[in-house]
């Protein structure tokens, strides 16, 4: 146990620069060492899977695409793919290679995106410019093939909305071409330049038991060597009739993780030369129905940051009766307190960085029912309950006018 | 020296108003080759005057834990040390305003006073973000001070003066043996680096860890001065690199020499400039031992050499 006295508390979050999205990292410090991690989520719980229960399939796809900005057509593939299932629906060939290339694409942009925050995170902000100017070609490329540079919206229920046009085709490939150029130029930094490596070999160190016991997933995971990845353990889409290495490091620490998404990377350019080269000719959607059949499906969806799972319960109406998202972040914050020990204070930006979080994403709220001591709270009820909460740490709310009216 | 000449030097050159239009254009300078070295636009070149105008004209906060008169006095003191130890320093021509025997070490010792301000800013301020930044800035102080002292004796061993003064009079005369000291040279410009908190030593202030570090409590004016003491600080320690490793045209008629000591200052800063674009940011105990163990024995490395070099010649 610490002296108390000599250890410090550093409230890493919910706001700090160090983080794009609210979440918290109680951080007890001994000098510039580690001693505990207390880590808190549920800052912006944005109640989008009750959402989903009072909207159409149709509408669900537009908000479950919402669920994260840099992945959203992940979680919007995770989620048409469930309700597919339960309709029975067969999406043709072509479909499945868009759908697929649009995931590669996202792919690219946020791994490329995430070397430029883990270069923030370390203080070399000349990476974070090269990347995200490199990550501009993808963001071009969606506007043209999509019409949006994020939420690109093209899946829908039974294949995809647009297609991509022969003539488009040579130009993907130029972007792809230069884009593979610039990666070979990262991979020979991030094993060349000192100072990198210096910021990220050894860093958060992640065993392989451990990454398995805490459920680690997606390049975190196999940075750990653990060789999961669901593209070839479950092959969804198009992923079956693609040729692809699944990237795997023994090094188990950030600059693994590193090398793991810069594999990646060039992994998914040549499938997306495979896709161009093999893509079906054919319609590019089904006729669907609106109103989709009892059952319930599970889908997974090897996502940027990992797998992602989707499950949906339709009860015969237009209107699905659950939707759950299990982020990927949320089956990787479990190994982040397990990275931290024993870190040092410098290294915390970096480490939870590696993980590539998406806290937002991933925030859903619990409430455990059958122990009786569940119960329903009402809006006067949860309003005495906040001011009550402030009060005893010495603020008084009541003066606070909210809409002219007083809370208390 | 009369009183009127006395006032125009402190206030305004190479007092106080030179000082600041000079750091101000120098943030420029860095600001701007730092981003076109990131393939980005930059800003325009009267950007780090509007920040500091727009700082002033900020609301001021002051903690409620904090120690106020410390707190309210560290910029103050940041700034004036700076600005003290120019007077010390042969811009245009081989002597500086004040020569004296052994000013040497008085500009070392004003150069120390930002940084010490900026320990006890963040230390009184009672932030844990600062205080952590405060320690930070102390622990590295013991890290380049160390060297950049070695550095700078090493010259001075030569010229067998501690006046830069003399020492600038003295490479002037005899102008090849400034190469000999290349060495102390880069052990200088690193040592220059740490001094100014910047990448790959801007851990005191590293932004995704402790906020701003000492900074972080510090708001509108005070926040003004203490940027506005670190351009000035960039500035004064270039001079003194400069005047010490590069002293070259000392002779030269007062306007061309003033030229050539603002081209000297500048291509200094181009060099922190570059260098802060290549690394990322070290961990504080990284740092000190690339100091101690890198940066300290090239340092005495270059005292060796010199000491040598004297009885040659």
């Amino acid at each position: 146990m610490p002296d108390k006295k000599r250890t410090v508390r550093v409230p890493i979050g919910p706001q700090h620069p160090a983080l794009k999205e609210p979440e918290s990292f109680m951080v007890d410090l001994q000098g510039e060492k580690i001693s505990s991690v207390a880590l808190r989520l549920g800052y912006n719980h944005r109640g989008i899977e009750k959402g989903c229960e009072e909207r159409t399939y149709m509408q669900d796809l537009y908000l479950v695409e919402r669920v994260c900005g840099i992945c959203s057509h992940s979680h919007a593939t995770a989620f048409i793919q469930a309700v597919e299932e339960i309709a029975g629906l067969e999406i043709p060939r072509r479909a499945k290679y868009i759908r697929t290339l649009i995931a590669e694409l996202e792919r690219v942009h946020s791994h490329l995106l995430w070397l430029g925050v883990a270069g923030h995170e370390i203080g070399f902000d000349t990476l974070l410019m090269y990347s995200w100017r490199d990550r501009e070609l993808v963001m071009d490329l969606f506007a043209e093939l999509t019409g949006n540079r994020v939420n690109y919206a093209m899946n829908t229920l039974g294949g995809v909305r647009r297609d991509i046009a022969a003539e488009q085709v040579p130009h993907i490939q130029k972007i792809v071409d230069a884009l593979e150029e610039r990666t070979k130029y990262y991979i020979e930094l991030a094993m060349t330049e000192e100072t990198l490596a210096q910021r990220l070999s050894g860093v958060g160190y992640l065993s392989k038991e451990d990454a398995i016991r805490l459920g680690a997933v997606g390049p975190t995971s196999r940075a750990s060597g653990a060789d999961r990845d669901t593209r070839r353990d479950d092959p969804y889409a198009a992923y079956d009739e693609l040729d692809f290495k699944v990237i795997t490091d023994d090094h188990c620490d950030v600059f693994g993780r590193t090398v793991v998404r810069l594999g990646e990377l060039m992994q998914s350019y040549s499938m997306i030369r495979q896709i161009l080269k093999q893509m079906p000719e054919g319609p590019i959607a089904v006729k669907a129905p609106l109103k989709i059949p009892a059952g319930e499906a599970v889908s997974r969806y090897e996502a940027p940051r990992g797998e992602d799972v989707h499950y949906v319960r339709a009860n015969g109406t237009d209107r699905p009766e659950r939707v759950k998202v299990r982020a990927p972040t949320l089956a990787n914050t479990q190994s982040v307190a397990k990275m931290l020990e024993d870190g040092y204070l410098a290294d915390l930006p970096i480490v939870v960085a590696a993980i590539d979080p998406c806290f937002s994403c991933t925030d859903r709220t619990i409430a455990v029912q059958g122990n009786g001591d569940s119960k329903t709270m009402g809006w006067e009820e949860l309003v005495r309950y906040g001011v009550r909460w402030y009060r005893d740490r010495g603020v008084d709310p009541s003066r606070i006018k909210v809409r002219g009216d007083g809370l208390a | 020296m009369t009183v009127g000449s006395a006032v125009l030097n402190i206030l305004v050159f190479p007092g106080f108003l030179f000082l600041v239009a000079f750091g101000l254009a120098g943030e420029f300078v860095d600001r701007k080759l730092y981003a076109r070295l990131q393939n980005r636009q930059g800003p325009p070149w009267y950007q780090p005057l509007a920040d500091f105008l727009k700082l002033l004209g900020k609301e001021n906060v002051i903690p409620e834990d904090a120690d106020r008169p410390t707190f309210r006095l560290a910029p103050v003191f940041a700034l004036a040390a700076t600005v003290a130890a120019i007077f010390y320093i042969p811009l245009g021509s081989a002597t500086s305003v004040l020569p004296f025997e052994g000013d040497l070490i008085v500009v070392l010792y004003l150069l120390v006073i930002p940084t010490v301000a900026f320990f006890l800013g963040g230390w009184t301020s009672r932030s844990v973000f600062a205080t952590i930044g405060a320690f930070r800035a102390i622990t590295q102080v013991f890290a380049y001070e160390i060297p950049l002292f070695v550095a700078l004796l090493a010259p001075a061993l030569l010229a067998n003066t501690w006046s830069i003064s003399g020492i600038a009079a003295y490479y002037s005369g005899h102008p090849w043996l400034w190469l000999v000291n290349l060495l102390g040279f880069g052990v200088a410009l690193v040592s220059l680096l740490g001094k100014l908190e910047r990448v790959p030593f801007d851990t005191p202030e590293a932004e995704t860890e402790i906020v701003a570090g000492s900074f972080t409590e510090y708001s509108g004016r005070r926040l003004a001065f203490f940027r506005l003491a670190i351009d000035c600080e960039a500035i004064v320690g270039a001079s003194l690199v400069a005047a010490v490793f590069l002293p070259f045209g000392f002779g030269l008629p007062p306007a061309l020499g003033i030229l050539v000591y603002l081209a000297k200052v500048l291509l200094i800063l181009g060099i922190l400039a570059l260098l802060r674009t290549l690394f990322a940011r070290l961990r504080i105990d990284q740092m000190v031992h690339f100091c101690w163990s890198v940066v300290a024995p090239i340092a005495f490395l270059q005292i060796l050499i010199n000491l040598v070099v004297r009885e040659l010649i």
